[in-house]
């Protein structure tokens, strides 16, 4: 358990409603659902999620901490914002899926190896490494993020869209040795680093 | 009769004229029908054709005015003449648009159109225009009898409609259950807080206003008469009676909350549960600040539990939904997060339900933070803290909260008065000597809120579950007491802005009611009609039928057991015209003879000609609409039947029947509403009268020789166009297998 965990749990006790609504990206939207179900008929990925976002909202007034941020179900969201449309509340429920995945990734609780979280991780390492997303190494270090025998079985798998994208001029291979970046690289890094400061003062994280 | 002028007007226009021959048809209205007057118009209802026979009503001295065009139902407002007696043939929607089109049926449609200008010219020969019957002692004063929310809004719509109002109230204050609210829903944008209840301010205008009488600590001890002229006695808790003369009632007697002594496992009765109405103490009491316990502990949490002892189908609480319960729970939800939003308010509900605008007062109260969990409730116990046990019906687990005080919602019950099958029950049962039956009686007259001295029982029939509702299709705000209006929770569960709408509504209703009583005339359904009932007494057998199967109970007895009707009482359906087996009960225009003629009017076909007939009586208010819609949406029907509308079914009398079947018609169908339990009958049980007295027809009917297949009743709605027609190929088909009747011949 990580010491913003412990932090969170002995700053909220059992108000965990409210611990969303300050922490969570659009979290005050939360206690205004009023549990149609729209979101949960509506979602495509309904019957593959262990939690629609409706018993997410349910569970969070219900103060099961534990349950939704160690739940994959967030993760499972491929933002096609159908529920957003058809809430007769308005209520922007992708959103809300996104920051409970975000909060939780952040308290250290998010499950491990989930795929979806697996690639946002990467992704952003790597954008944030060079200002801008290096194809070559992002797609290596998702084929070999089971290890090495399995990464090997990926690229053979993968081998012949690699080599239609490098026909196509897509893919550089050369760029597996650092590749090139934007202009102003560290001004990115800072940037980004401010940005993270200003949420986590808000969010109440620092 | 030497003073009669009788006018046919035939409208050829709407595409009768290309459709039938109009010069035949006028033929026959000279020779057959026999009228003096005979005009035809291409436009009959436009300005032109409606002065040509005011014209002749003012200048040729016409006094019975037969109009052919189209339905007596289309077209009213330009054939209202109210100074003749007016019949109506219908050959639009009853005939050209009705009977297929081509020239194969151009023969049967002609005969159609002609047997019904027959049946018109004879059945206003025996029409006279009705006078009405202006009662001497008529007021327009109205009595309001309960002086909570609901009775002061009657009582104040009324006043300021410039009507006399007299309200009596059984306890030393008004203000009703009204007092005992902290505050009350929003009724206003935004719909977000809850607002002062009101209820003082209302009280000082109705003290005030010089057009409202008040009698507090009082009640009704007897009601007497009929509207226009009800002699109501009001007894005052010292002793003193008063009587008053109101021309309409409007009865707003309120509810009780549901006990809460009868939901132990709900944990009624411990100390830390109350129900909302002992919820609104504890917040009067403090009055804005923290909302404390009875042992003085402030609540740092709360939960409400809705439909507690509500929409049970267990049989032990109330099965219906109180309606408000949902919208109350929020409002006291919002007294605790308003005091301080760090107290956790739970609404453990199952569905809720916030009618009106109470949607965005449920919205006010998520963005103030309470919690809507959507679970069943099913044990409280504990002591400084309550521990609720539920099910949550989103996460379906069984689990459990805790809270320093649970707010149960338990509803309303009606305080109606006296329940009427019990009172009839009771009556008998006492009347047959029973010494128990007599002290139940006397316990359950001090129940009654009006204590009429009606036939029917002393209170108002309650529909369901003790509401003195009467069918909120077909009667919005009416009861089945005419001039008697019920408003507010004892009508059905409401809120208090339904409880002040309904009110409104009640008093307006009241106001119409006398204005009618004071000009004769009919409230409703047939507002405006100014014929009542009128019996020749001398060939009255006292049978009682008319008295007993009367709907309303507007026919009491005198003491020679004659029939004594109570006109204002009436609402015309002439259910007593169709029960009297010697005929002697008729209204002006409309009558045995009436209806009698047009039967015999009809010329029927020899066998031979295979050219059934078939006798349509449908009730005006849905089977005849019914039929006026199959002609307009072009569902074409057999033009072998011929249709005469009737007021209710109640009002057949089997001499139609018999009539008819004698004279060689090979069947009869009778179209009436809805009956039993859902019923849709516009006088209460007239249809359902009808069934039970045309049952023994068939007894008549075998005795004729006749197959009972040859008389049929339906339960028509008003929407049934395509149904009906289809109902009538039917039957044709039906007795073209069974043959032409016997009887042809004999007539």
């Amino acid at each position: 358990m990580s010491e913003a965990n412990t932090q969170a749990i002995a700053r909220y006790k059992n108000n965990f409603l409210k611990e969303v609504e300050e922490r969570v990206e659009d979290g005050q939207w939360v206690k205004m659902c009023m549990q149609c179900g729209v979101c949960a008929g509506s979602c495509p990925f309904g019957p593959h999620w262990e939690h629609s976002p409706q018993k997410i909202f349910m569970m969070i007034r219900a103060g099961k901490r534990e349950e939704v941020l160690t739940s994959d179900s967030m993760w499972m969201c491929t933002s096609c914002y159908n529920c957003i449309v058809r809430c007769p509340r308005k209520l922007p429920i992708t959103h809300i899926m996104h920051g409970l995945a975000n909060y939780a990734h952040r308290l250290g609780l998010a499950p491990k190896g989930q795929p979806t979280r697996d690639i946002a991780v990467l992704f952003w390492k790597n954008v944030v490494k060079n200002g801008r997303v290096n194809e070559m190494t992002f797609s290596l270090a998702m084929y070999f993020r089971d290890g090495f025998g399995q990464g090997i079985k990926n690229a053979m798998a993968m081998k012949d869209i690699g080599l239609g994208m490098m026909k196509a001029k897509r893919l550089n291979p050369m760029e597996i040795f650092g590749g090139h970046t934007c202009k102003d690289k560290s001004g990115i890094q800072r940037m980004i680093a401010k940005a993270r400061e200003i949420e986590d003062k808000r969010r109440r994280l620092a | 009769m030497a003073d009669n002028k009788f006018a046919a007007y035939l409208c050829s226009g709407c595409g009768i004229g290309d459709i039938l021959d109009v010069a035949k048809l006028e033929r026959v209205a000279k020779v057959e029908g026999k009228m003096q007057i005979i005009k035809t118009h291409p436009f009959l209802c436009n300005e032109e054709g409606v002065k040509m026979i005011r014209d002749d009503i003012a200048n040729e001295g016409v006094t019975h005015v037969c109009i052919a065009a189209c339905s007596r139902r289309a077209k009213a407002e330009a054939f209202h003449f109210p100074t003749v007696a007016l019949s109506r043939a219908n050959l639009r929607e009853g005939v050209i648009w009705a009977v297929a089109e081509g020239a194969e049926h151009d023969e049967v449609r002609q005969e159609m159109a002609e047997d019904y200008i027959r049946m018109s010219c004879a059945e206003i020969k025996k029409m006279t225009l009705p006078a009405g019957n202006v009662k001497e002692s008529s007021s327009k004063k109205i009595l309001v009898v309960g002086g909570g929310m609901s009775g002061m809004t009657a009582a104040q719509a009324a006043a300021e409609a410039g009507y006399e109002v007299v309200l009596v109230e059984k306890t030393g204050q008004l203000g009703g259950f009204a007092n005992q609210m902290w505050k009350r829903m929003p009724f206003n944008m935004p719909y977000a807080e809850p607002q002062p209840t009101g209820a003082a301010e209302l009280s000082a205008q109705i003290t005030s206003n010089p057009r409202i009488k008040v009698y507090l600590n009082s009640t009704v001890a007897e009601t007497a008469g009929a509207p226009g002229r009800f002699k109501v006695k009001i007894a005052a808790e010292s002793g003193s009676v008063s009587e008053e003369l109101c021309g309409a009632i409007v009865q707003a007697s309120g509810f009780t909350t549901y006990p809460i002594e009868k939901l132990p496992e709900l944990g009624g009765g411990q100390p830390n549960v109350v129900d909302q109405a002992g919820l609104e103490a504890l917040a009067r009491a403090a009055n804005g600040g923290p909302i404390k316990r009875a042992d003085g502990k402030e609540v740092k949490s709360v939960v409400f539990i809705q439909c507690a002892g509500q929409r049970d189908d267990s049989g032990t609480h109330l099965p219906y939904c109180s309606g408000h319960c949902c919208g109350t729970s929020i409002k006291q939800a919002i007294y605790f997060k308003d005091q301080n939003p760090d107290i956790d308010t739970v609404v453990m509900y199952q569905d809720l339900r916030v009618p009106g605008m109470g949607e965005d007062f449920y919205r006010s109260a998520q963005k103030k933070g309470v919690i809507f969990t959507k679970g069943k409730a099913s044990k409280v116990t504990g002591g400084d803290t309550c521990t609720v046990e539920f099910k949550d019906l989103i996460l379906d687990e069984d689990t459990a909260t805790q809270a320093d005080l649970v707010v149960l919602a338990t509803g309303q019950v009606p305080n109606a008065g006296v329940n009427l099958d019990e009172w009839t029950a009771t009556v008998t049962a006492a009347e047959s000597g029973d010494e128990a039956a007599k002290t139940k009686k006397a316990e359950l007259q001090k129940i009654s809120v009006l204590n009429l001295n009606y036939r029917q029982g002393p209170d108002m029939p309650q529909l369901k579950y003790g509401f003195a509702d009467s069918h909120f299709i077909c009667f919005p705000y009416e009861t089945r007491r005419t001039g008697i209006y019920a408003a507010g929770p004892m009508r059905r569960p409401m809120d208090m802005h339904q409880a002040q709408e309904d009110a409104t509504g009640a008093a307006l209703k009241a106001i119409q009611a006398v204005e009618n009583a004071a000009l004769g005339r009919a409230a409703h359904p047939r507002a405006w009609d100014l014929s009542f009932p009128k019996a020749r007494l001398e060939g009255c057998t006292q049978c009682k039928r008319c008295t007993v199967e009367c709907p309303f109970g507007a026919i009491d007895e005198d003491e020679k057991r004659f029939p004594v009707f109570n006109e204002e009482r009436c609402r015309r359906c002439g259910t007593c015209m169709g029960a009297c087996p010697v005929r002697v009960i008729s209204f002006e225009n409309y009558s045995c003879d009436t209806v009698g003629m047009q039967v015999k009017a009809v010329e029927v076909p020899d066998e031979d000609e295979e050219k059934p007939r078939i006798l349509i009586l449908a009730c005006e208010n849905d089977a005849y609409p019914a039929l006026d819609m199959a002609g307009m949406q072009r569902h074409t029907y057999s033009a072998f039947v011929r249709v005469i509308p009737v007021r209710c079914l109640g009002s057949v009398n089997t001499i139609w029947i018999t009539d008819a079947l004698n004279s060689g018609y090979d069947g009869v169908m009778m179209m009436g509403c809805q009956k039993g339990e859902n019923y849709q009958c516009h006088f209460v049980k007239g249809s359902e009268m009808a069934y039970y007295r045309l049952g023994k027809v068939g007894d008549t009917m075998k005795g004729m020789g006749l197959e009972p297949e040859r008389m049929q009743t339906y339960e028509i709605a008003i929407t049934d166009g395509a149904r009906v027609a289809k109902l009538i190929n039917d039957y044709v088909e039906q007795l073209n297998a069974l043959g032409p009747s016997p009887m042809k011949g004999f007539g």
